[in-house]
């Protein structure tokens, strides 16, 4: 400890005003202070202060992601094992994939992170925390073999288009994520949907009556005859984006967010609620097979889970009032199966249903406030 | 109508070195009244270095309005008008005689006082002082006529002094001194309580209301906003109880009552008690051997006090004062780090495992500086139907139709207290809502 300490003091000189990397200070201090939370204390305002910050928010949050990321791990194992017909230990397929996932991983965190620091030094403010969560989001979305360049491509855009042109953390109207993965659905269609992504084959022949496809882009053909049983997708051993197919995982992620006060229950509930109601409308109406999945299967499918607890949940992007959030919360779900059913071309509903409210979350909470506002403006006349 | 109300949002912080119940009299050789302390005076002198004062003789007067005077509380010669940037007034110090020689008012004829006249003479005696208004939480001004009038009877801050047990035998002070305010409303004179009355529980004239619930319950914000909600235009007057029985205490006797006790409190502190001291009194004899070397001292408590350097002087409308660890030590890994002595509202740290300890806090502010991201945060911790983050955004883009709207003026920057602890984002929102206070009333002005 110490001796890291003595590290940074003795090359601190450079990075101050009039040294030789004065430019270059936010690097230096976002690594200090990643080191060392500074020993700043208070000078105004309250005397004692919380021990949270924003880092240890963050951090928070990739615990939480953390059981979806070694699952996505192991299933990428799991699905190629299964799709090319070998029998493998549980070892191997974790193994396998995570040779598959480390890299998607690196490439986002080093070029979101390279990007940021790149602001930072521009704007000479200190780097934000922002990006930790959400270089681990990235990856987490992504088929399993979308090419790193894309990756790379889709976190710049991400960070560039999605945050720092508004002003970096805190100030993004989208989630930054959701954003990268919106533009390579967009970009690179191919990459991104059909079968031949999901699931990593190495180019090894496949056994016979292998698809490919995610239980989504099968429920478009068979309806409920071509996704996988119900507890299948509940643990996720089914083909899909890196870090989605487990609900499993996903809630043991939420008791995490919840229980630490990081992650919105009111979204997570209300979207919950919101994908529900949809689900049986669609059940009741039953125009096709797709309609007729039991809206409680329905929901353990693509990334409804995964969005429910990780993206819709993004503070920044979400509603901010309490009311705000469940009618954002309940319409994120709503929608979300929505989108998934009515357009089999879009078959993550979930992605633009989320992205869809980000854009609408200002306008609900305008609502909400403009209501307090009435209330008190009512309360006047009153006295008046 | 006597309410009976509970509010949920918010928290008690538990700290080490609550004050333990005994009495000690501690006597200051020199006092100080600090203009400061009177958000928004622009203070006029009527005495200079050198001249001798009794107590209860006027040391300055407010600018804006001329009657509302600052007497000095004990006898003695003015030892000296301390200046800061651009000549303006920080302290003025005092040193006292032996012998307390009293200013004497005429009070014969309280009773038979109108409004009009009640506040005139404590206007000229500097008792006026000490009734505060909202919205501001300024000295009142006399020319508004208040719609009611509060007195908060418990403090729910931190290891905040009981004034159940310091005022338990002035229970005639305080009837005096709710007499003299409710002549000066048309309204009620609201006494807050909570839990045990004690001996607010006797007084008269007043409506006395219970509330219950976790701090800031004991701010009379929150009291004000759930029992009688202040508009845009109106005001509404606030006195601490123990000013209450001063101001009591000089209507019963003519002379000012400058003595207040207040709580020695923090973990710092090696014996945590109460000390009876002069209002202004210097802290020095106070902290010397009791405090141990090196530690913040707070005039107030942690979450809105004043940080005081080695000999400073209590705050004018301070009851307690708190000395804590001053922390500069960086955290090693602080965000990973299990953390069972940060305390903390989220459930980030491990400490969540031990819901009833006490915690040793330091100044450490934990993180540094960051833009609004968490949401929700504040309002489990703000018990008014107010929106925290967005008034605070409005106040930052000095809106002022916006700031209006969003209830500024039911507002003091210490109802943020709490949103200011609790902040991810280590946002200074006391000083904001001061800001915006100070903007409002120099538009208004």
């Amino acid at each position: 400890m110490k001796f890291i300490k003595n590290i940074f003091d003795s090359v601190r000189p450079n990075f101050e005003k009039g040294g030789k990397l004065e430019k270059y200070w936010p690097v230096l201090d976002g690594f200090e202070t990643l080191m060392f939370v500074p020993g700043h204390a208070t000078s105004k305002g309250s005397h004692i202060r919380d021990g949270i910050d924003l880092k240890r928010t963050m951090v928070t949050v990739i615990l939480a992601l953390l059981p979806c990321l070694l699952f996505g791990m192991y299933n990428t194992g799991y699905q190629h094992f299964v799709a090319v017909g070998q029998e493998a230990t549980f070892m191997e397929m974790f193994l396998y994939g995570a040779l598959k996932v480390l890299p998607i991983v690196i490439v986002s965190y080093g070029v979101g992170l390279g990007i940021e620091f790149l602001f930072c030094i521009k704007n000479g403010h200190s780097i934000q925390e922002g990006f930790l969560v959400s270089g681990m989001l990235i990856p987490l979305i992504m088929p399993v073999e979308v090419p790193l360049w894309m990756v790379a491509v889709a976190t710049a855009f991400a960070v560039v288009f999605g945050k720092e042109v508004f002003g970096g953390t805190g100030m993004n109207i989208l989630n930054p994520a959701l954003t990268a993965r919106a533009f390579l659905f967009f970009a690179y269609p191919t990459k991104m949907s059909g079968n031949s992504v999901w699931v990593s084959t190495d180019g090894i022949q496949t056994v016979d009556g292998f698809t490919g496809a995610t239980a989504l882009g099968n429920a478009v053909e068979q309806g409920m005859a071509g996704i996988p049983p119900y507890m299948d997708a509940i643990i996720g051993t089914i083909p899909g984006s890196i870090g989605e197919t487990s609900v499993l995982a996903c809630i043991l992620g939420a008791i995490l967010l919840i229980y630490s006060g990081i992650g919105s229950w009111r979204v997570m509930l209300s979207m919950l609620i919101g994908g529900y109601v949809m689900g049986m409308l669609f059940n009741a109406w039953g125009a096709n097979s797709y309609m007729e999945i039991p809206a409680h299967h329905q929901l353990m499918l693509g990334g409804f889970f995964f969005g429910m607890v990780f993206m819709a949940t993004d503070p920044v992007s979400a509603s901010q009032t309490n009311t705000g959030k469940w009618i954002y919360g309940f319409f994120c779900g709503l929608l979300g199966i929505m989108i998934r059913v009515f357009n089999p071309a879009y078959p993550e509903g979930i992605m633009m249903a989320i992205l869809f409210m980000n854009v609408m979350a200002p306008m609900i909470d305008h609502y909400v406030i403009q209501g307090n506002i009435n209330k008190r403006l009512k309360r006047v006349k009153a006295v008046a | 109508m006597a309410k009976n109300i509970k509010i949920s949002r918010g928290v008690d912080i538990k700290l080490v070195g609550k004050a333990e119940q005994k009495l000690d009299a501690i006597d200051s050789a020199t006092i100080a009244i600090k203009p400061t302390d009177f958000h928004g005076l622009i203070p006029k002198l009527e005495v200079k270095q050198g001249d001798e004062v009794k107590a209860g003789s006027p040391l300055f007067y407010d600018k804006n309005n001329n009657n509302i005077k600052f007497v000095s509380p004990v006898s003695g010669e003015v030892a000296e008008v301390v200046r800061g940037a651009k000549r303006r007034i920080l302290e003025v110090r005092v040193l006292a005689d032996k012998e307390t020689k009293f200013e004497t008012y005429d009070v014969s004829g309280v009773a038979s006082l109108d409004g009009r006249g009640m506040a005139e003479l404590l206007q000229k005696s500097g008792q006026w002082s000490f009734i505060k208004q909202r919205p501001f939480d300024v000295v009142a001004n006399p020319n508004n006529k208040p719609k009611s009038i509060f007195v908060s009877a418990f403090d729910s801050s931190p290891l905040a002094p009981d004034y159940n047990y310091i005022l338990k035998e002035k229970g005639a002070e305080l009837q005096a001194g709710i007499d003299a305010l409710a002549k000066l409303t048309d309204g009620a004179v609201n006494v807050v309580t909570r839990g045990d009355k004690g001996v607010f529980g006797n007084l008269k004239n007043c409506t006395i209301h219970s509330i219950a619930g976790p701090h800031p319950v004991g701010n009379v914000g929150v009291q004000i906003h759930h029992i009688d909600t202040l508009n845009k235009g109106e005001t509404i007057w606030s006195v601490n109880p123990q000013d209450l029985a001063a101001i009591g205490s000089f209507l019963k006797t003519g002379k000012v009552q400058s003595k207040r006790v207040v709580a020695l409190t923090g973990a710092e502190v090696k014996s945590p008690q109460y000390f009876e001291v002069t209002l202004g009194a210097s802290t020095e004899k106070l902290v010397l051997g009791k405090v141990n070397e090196g530690a913040r001292i707070i005039s107030g408590n942690v979450l809105t006090g004043d940080k005081l350097e080695n000999s400073g002087y209590l705050g004018y409308y301070h009851h307690q004062v708190t000395a804590i660890r001053e922390d500069h030590e960086p955290a090693f890994m602080g965000w990973l780090a299990p953390g069972l002595d940060n305390l903390s509202l989220s459930r980030t740290f491990f400490s969540w495992l031990m819901p009833n300890k006490k915690y040793n806090l330091g100044t450490a502010i934990h993180g540094e500086e960051r833009a609004f991201v968490m949401t929700g945060e504040y309002e489990q911790v703000f018990p008014f139907d107010i929106y925290p983050v967005q008034l605070l955004k409005s106040i930052l883009v000095n809106d002022i139709e916006q700031m209006e709207n969003l209830g500024i003026y039911e507002v003091a920057p210490e109802d943020f207290a709490l949103c200011e602890f609790g902040c991810t984002s280590k946002i200074n929102s006391q000083e904001i809502v001061r800001n915006g206070l100070d903007l409002i009333q120099k538009e208004l002005s």
